[in-house]
Parts: C-alpha cells; structure tokens; sequence
C-alpha cells in the first residue's frame, strides 16, 4: 500500500526509471557539517531554574558549551551589607531554596564564629535535625527530578510524595515551607512542637519504603542506567582542581565530608557513614545521593533519640531577644528588645572565615564585620557555582544527550550559584 | 541575674584577637620560610583563622607552591572574592582580594590576601594554578572591576555586558537601578533594604 500515490497511470514509479534524481534536490545534498549554535534556556525545563546554555553542536556533539548565569541575580551580599545580621536571614533562605535550613544555619555558625559564641546543646541538635531534613528534601528533588527527566515519571512521583511529607514536618517546625528564615543568632527561635517527633518518626519510615520504591525504578533501570553511566564522566584531580565538594566530589571517589573532616555542631556524637563513588560519572552521583538520605534517616533518628532537654538559645540580652515577660515587665527588657531590633547584633569589628556540609557540597562564608551593627562584607561560596563551572569541561565532545543528566545530577541550584 | 546588653564584648577592640581554638599556621610558615619577601603581613582572624597578606606579583608561585609541595597539597579551589575597605578604619590600599584553600591532606584551609590599589587594580591570575580561579575571578571583576592579568576569558559573569561600574564597591549607590528595558514606575511599593526614595 505504500507509496502507492507515486505510481502513474501506468503504473510506472517515475523515481526508479533509471534516470539520475533532478538537480538540487535535498536528499541528495552533501551533509553539511556547518555547526551549529543552539540556546537551551534560559527557560527550559531541564535547567531547573534559569541558566541560558549557549551550545555548539557538531550534528549531536556538542563542541563548546558556555553557560550564561546571572539570571537570578538579586544582588545577595549588597543587599545583606545594607542589613543588620538578623535581617540577612531571609535572604539566605533564597540562595539554595530546596534547602533553606542549611543556609541559614551554616550563615549564624559563622556569625556565632565570628562573635565567638557557643550555642546551647539542644539547639546544636535542633540544627542537625533541620539539616538533616533539608538534605533529604534536597536530594529527593534532585533523584526526583533525575528519573523525570529520563522520562520516568513515576520516580519523581514517590519522590515528591516523601518530600511532601517532610515538608510538612518543616511546616511545623518552622512556619515556612520552603522560605524558612529558621534559627536566630546564638540558637534557636522555637522549640520542637509537641508530639513531633512522634510524626517525624512515622514520615522517616514512610520516606524509607518510598526510597525503596524509588531504588527499585532506577537503579536498575535499563533506560536510566544507559544514560548515566559513563555520562558526565569527570575525574577526581580535575574535579578537585575545580573546587568541587559534597556529592558530587564524592561520587569520584574522594572521601570529604566537612560533617566528618572538621565536625561542626554535635555530628560528631552520631553513627553514620559517608557515601563514596568511584567513577565521577552521573549514576555514582545519583548512587550517592540515594545513600546520603538513609544516612540521613539515620542521623535524625539518632538526634531524635538523644536530644537533651534545656534552653534553645543563649540567655545573653545584647544576642538573643528577651523573654516576652522581661520584654513587658522589666525595663532592661524593653531597652535590650529595643536596642536589638533596631540596632541589630553589635558584633564585633573582626573577621573570618566558616564552612559547613550543605546538600551540595562546601557552603562557606566569609565575614567582615566593621563593629556598626550590620555585616560590612558577606562572601558566600555556594556550593553549585564551582560545580557549574565544571561543565563545559564535562561535557565538551559528548553527545547533546548527556547534557541533560548532567546538568540533573550535579544539581545546579540557580539562586546560590547567581547570588 | 539579668543578663548584660550595654557591655561591649571583651574582644570588642579593634585588635583581633583569637576568640576560638588557634587553628594551624604550618602551612603558611612554610610559606613564610620559602618565599620570605612574598609574605607582606600575618595574623590570626578573631575565629582562630590564619591569614597571610601576599605581594601580588608572588601571588601565582605562592598558590603553584601550596597545590604542589608533598607536605601541603592544597589541592582543592576554594573561592575568591573581593572587599571594599572603602569605609573601614585601615583603607589604603582600597581592595582586598582573599582566596581560601583546602588541603586534603592536612584537612585545613588555608586563607591568603592580596591587597590593591584604586588606580590600578590588577592581580596576576591563577587560572593557570587553579581551573576553578576562572569563574571566581570573572565574579570578583564583575563585582568589584578588579582586572585579573592573563585570565583567558575576563568577561562578567551575573551581570549584563551594558551594566556601569561595580555594584559591591561600597561607593556604588544601593538603589541605583539600571534595567535593560524600561520598568514600570512603582510608587508604592517599598523594595528591598535601605532606606526608600533616590538612591
């Protein structure tokens, strides 16, 4: 039946008489391999928030590759030096924000560094907690967003049902879903509400079956594992050499974890492993990214289990707000709650330097204080921006297909990588 | 008792001194001693952090010397960026260009510094040391219009080609605003920090 329109009257084909093909058509035409330039993004949806990738193609290898960022720039540090310490916090929320707790934290770590200021016990394991939960939401958007993009949708399914659940949890610890502003310099703003762990307990379990779920649809996945093995492939010097850290430093077979290398907070009291790859390509690092969440699992259980009753942040007037019954009957009350808020934390002229494990690697910051009540410089170094640059070494000669899983594993986060 | 919240803190001087645990300064007395006319200052930051200041024409033999020395190994790229010290106590030279490091190793950081002038802020680049210098470095030019020599590709890198001058110098106007295409005028609308009206 085929083709039968190009048969003539008389049932002759004209195209196979013999006769050579007419001039200039395009089936016949030398392949050009003229390259060509094609932009993906700024809003495509495998580049999770807005980066414009301008590559060169060569048929489907792409030949060089320069990602355009800035997209999402607002201006973080100019805005933070124009803030007192306290009002920085809602702006650290928006620099990795599947993970809002991990910045905020690691922000009053260097802040309590700089003043020189420890924390209560039970605030450390509040942290630890809220890290810990936040770098399960991270990861499980990450491996969600993975299979998704290899065209499973049900991975990204079990995953966001989980990250849901522990969003929830979030909900009620802090207030905000992913916004979350948590913490406050020297501690904690609010407790633990009653009969939460309870839920957290019973949302850890049901996150566990939905990993098993998530394990059993790729792990073993014909399609995915074709597209990740091998794929994004980058070794451990050059990956090193680049600056990167957390997964996907790990996933080259590096074992660095500042949560083990330099123990911040009360890490050092739990039981867990670090999860290592071996081959620096897209399948170890959603391999250890799975790993990093039952690890997780298992430090929240821990901290849950062990942690002590007692204050939640210091009892020192010129740092923590007073209670609301000195803030109302007392006058040193008044004037320690007055002077705060409106001149903020007097931390001392000084500066340094302070790094901890967020989800994607190094989060540090380096912090110049003048004495006037306001950060005179904030540098953060996000975890994603070396990683990001590590791209067009990556994936320059591949194939256009590799691209995606890439770009997806290494989880480039747009608002801390563009500040 | 009621806690305290007139009383400056103890450390509050402008001295820095070490508040938390002195960290190791084995890596940069090492330094020190190879490279002696390299080294323009030392000190400990109030977190117990060693800092040294470097002549910036040494800057590239001080990194090639820390990544590739068999006791430092300071291998792993960890940022740079820029400070104004525009309006701080100690001013001259204006700019401050830190870089951090980290050492496997010996599981430390190692922070240097490099100062520079106004009028001719340039810096060797250490690209050619460390791939992951190249896009810190576009961040600290674009963000503070330090030039670093001998970088392949110093382009900005947040912000567009059109933008004028350097938004995190400290003289660069907070809500000075340079849209590609024109906003629409928002009146009633406070945004973002300082304080509201021109500039």
């Amino acid at each position: 039946m085929a083709d039968s329109h190009t048969f003539d009257a008389k049932g002759h084909n004209p195209d196979t008489d013999g006769s050579l093909p007419p001039e200039g058509s395009e089936l016949e035409a030398h392949l050009q391999s003229k390259h060509m330039v094609i932009n993906m993004g700024p809003s495509h949806p495998a580049t999770h928030g807005t980066v414009r990738l301008k590559v060169e193609l060569d048929g489907e290898t792409i030949v060089k590759i320069d990602p355009e960022i800035g997209f999402l720039h607002r201006g973080f540090q100019k805005s933070c030096e124009n803030v007192t310490w306290t009002q920085c916090l809602p702006y650290t929320d928006r620099l990795n924000y599947l993970s809002a707790m991990m910045n905020n934290f690691g922000f009053l770590n260097a802040v309590e560094k700089l003043i020189g200021l420890e924390i209560p016990e039970r605030a450390q394991y509040i942290r630890v907690i809220g890290s810990e939960l936040h770098r399960l939401t991270d990861h499980l958007t990450c491996v969600g967003a993975t299979g998704l993009e290899m065209g499973g949708f049900a991975p990204f399914l079990y995953g966001m049902e989980a990250r849901e659940l522990l969003q929830d949890r979030v909900t009620e610890l802090t207030g905000a879903r992913l916004t979350t502003s948590f913490g406050r310099v020297g501690g904690i703003n609010r407790d633990l509400p009653e009969g939460w762990a309870d839920k957290v307990h019973k949302t850890l379990t049901r996150t566990e079956e939905l990993l098993v779920e998530m394990d059993g649809l790729l792990t073993r996945n014909r399609i995915f594992v074709d597209r990740t093995k091998n794929t994004g492939v980058i070794s451990a010097e050059d990956a090193i050499d680049y600056g990167w850290t957390g997964p996907a430093l790990r996933a080259c077979g590096i074992d660095h974890d500042l949560r083990k290398a330099h123990p911040y907070w009360v890490y050092e009291r739990f039981n867990f492993s670090v999860a290592v790859g071996e081959h620096g390509d897209n399948y170890d690092r959603y391999l250890v990214r799975m790993e990093e969440m039952r690890q997780s699992i298992s430090i929240i259980r821990q901290a849950l289990e062990t942690i002590p009753t007692g204050p939640i942040i210091v009892d020192d007037w010129r740092i923590a707000l007073p209670p609301k019954p000195e803030v109302y009957g007392t006058i040193e009350g008044v004037m320690a709650h007055f002077k705060l808020v409106m001149e903020g934390i007097q931390v001392p002229p000084g500066e340094c330097y302070d790094a901890t494990e967020a989800s994607n690697g190094e989060l540090g910051w380096y912090l110049v204080s003048d004495g006037r009540g306001r950060p005179y410089k904030v540098h953060v170094r996000a975890p994603g921006f070396p990683v990001l640059a590590a791209v067009p070494h990556i994936i320059e000669g591949k194939m256009l297909a590799d691209l995606i899983p890439t770009f997806d594993t290494i989880n480039m986060i747009g608002g801390e990588v563009e500040q | 008792m009621t806690p305290p919240f007139w009383a400056p803190y103890k450390a509050a001087d402008s001295s820095p001194s070490v508040i938390g645990s002195p960290l190791s300064t084995f890596a940069l007395d090492r330094v020190s001693a190879h490279f002696p006319e390299a080294v323009v200052e030392r000190y400990v930051d109030r977190a117990g952090g060693a800092w040294a200041v470097i002549h910036p024409d040494s800057l590239p033999k001080v990194a090639a010397f820390l990544k590739n020395d068999a006791e430092l190994e300071f291998k792993l790229f960890g940022s740079i960026d820029g400070v104004d010290r525009l309006h701080l106590a100690e001013n001259d030279p204006r700019f401050e260009v830190v870089y951090f490091l980290y050492s496997f190793k010996r599981h430390e950081h190692v922070r240097l510094k490099v100062r520079v002038s106004e009028h001719q802020p340039v810096i060797p680049t250490l690209v050619p040391v460390y791939r992951g210098a190249n896009w810190w470095e576009r961040l600290t030019f674009d963000f503070y219009g330090i030039r670093f020599e001998g970088h392949p590709d110093l382009r900005r890198i947040l912000l567009y080609d059109e933008f004028q001058g350097h938004p995190l110098r400290k003289d660069y106007a907070l809500r000075d605003r340079q849209p590609l295409i024109p906003e629409r005028p928002i009146k009633d609308i406070f945004r973002g920090p300082g304080t509201s009206g021109h500039s």
